[in-house]
């Protein structure tokens, strides 16, 4: 597989060194002639030193017959035209876009890049696992079906609490896929399955239906 | 006519300049308040510092009730993008932007936005001359 990645930082080159640990051919486009010194003496001759947003630049690179573009600065901006062109000039079949700003993924997605990591929400998640009594988290967002894949947590005084799982309204279309009890084998649960305090389990739901599953299982909302 | 303009170099200052003499209602941002020093004394528009890359920024900068967008500041990705969210998420009637690589300036004609390259444009002008 070729991979290009567009921005050395700590992501780019990490990334980088993965996919070539994994047997991969890569690229690194970076602006910054130091960086580009630097990669090449820990990771030999797989960078090229310009602007990855450049059309003639990114011909050079061979950008035609790559398999996967990822574009990882520190700019929005530069991260949305390195794939727009990538996509949509060049056709590469992956294109996956960081995003710095939370409040740009939409506006990515409405320009037809859809693979966006967000950081920031990332860690905004795992910071509300850590606060007590926050009912539930997203792990994943599979943009192309509509649905998160959410953990959520069951905390004394729980509406859901001596309910079978059956009785419980979920949003329909919600799939509880794994029920993780401590001490306990993780197990798949069935409709009578009857939720306890400190258990917690993993939900398919659909998109934008986290308000309501955090009303069901906690009793209280997902953005407190 | 009301226009909002990204960028006040010496483009984005002198198109506001001749805009707000026309008597159009102009608001021209930019990240850099000394920029501001090369509107005339008698700009009678709005110079907003901030900036116009993202939905809060440009809703600052009054691009819900603007009939045009002009984005020229000095980095094309900056332009680029500024102006497809001024065209796909507030639906600005009319929306330029320049991007100095010509390549590019293709690229984003193809994607529906109005591009101009100053590079390409003043080359072709200057073999003009030449040939004349």
């Amino acid at each position: 597989m070729y991979a290009i990645i567009v921005g050395a930082g700590q992501v780019g080159r990490y990334l980088g060194r993965e996919l070539l640990g994994m047997g991969n051919e890569v690229l690194l486009i970076e602006r910054d002639h130091k960086i580009c010194e630097e990669l090449g003496d820990e990771l030999g001759s797989v960078s090229l030193c310009g602007d990855g947003c450049e059309v003639a630049l990114l011909a050079k690179a061979g950008i035609a017959r790559a398999d996967i573009f990822i574009a990882v600065t520190d700019e929005d901006d530069d991260n949305l035209a390195a794939c727009q062109i990538a996509k949509q000039k060049f056709g590469v079949p992956q294109v996956i876009a960081k995003v710095n700003n939370p409040k740009n993924e939409h506006i990515f997605a409405k320009l037809g890049i859809d693979h966006t990591v967000d950081r920031v929400s990332l860690v905004l998640e795992h910071t509300k696992l850590q606060i007590t009594g926050f009912p539930l988290i997203r792990l994943l967002n599979l943009k192309e079906r509509g649905l998160d894949v959410v953990l959520v947590r069951v905390a004394e005084g729980s509406p859901a609490l001596g309910k079978p799982l059956r009785d419980l309204s979920l949003p329909s279309g919600s799939v509880v896929s794994l029920i993780i009890r401590q001490g306990q084998e993780c197990r798949v649960p069935e409709p009578g399955t009857m939720l306890e305090v400190g258990d917690q389990f993993l939900c398919l739901i659909s998109s934008g239906s986290e308000e309501e599953v955090a009303q069901t299982i906690g009793g209280v909302s997902a953005r407190q | 006519m009301n226009v909002t303009i990204m960028g006040c170099g010496r483009v984005g200052a002198e198109l506001a300049h001749l805009l707000d003499a026309e008597g159009h209602k102009v608001t021209i941002v930019d990240t850099d308040a000394s920029s501001f020093d090369k509107l005339p004394p008698d700009f009678g528009g709005t110079a907003l510092l901030g900036h116009a890359t993202d939905e809060e920024g440009l809703e600052k900068a009054n691009i819900r009730e603007c009939d045009a967008f002009v984005a020229v500041t000095r980095q094309d990705d900056k332009n680029a993008m500024a102006a497809q969210i001024a065209k796909e998420i507030f639906n600005v009637p009319r929306v330029i932007c320049r991007v100095y690589d010509p390549l590019r300036e293709e690229f984003y004609e193809s994607l529906g936005l109005e591009a101009i390259s100053p590079t390409g444009l003043f080359a072709r002008l200057l073999k003009e001359k030449l040939e004349k």
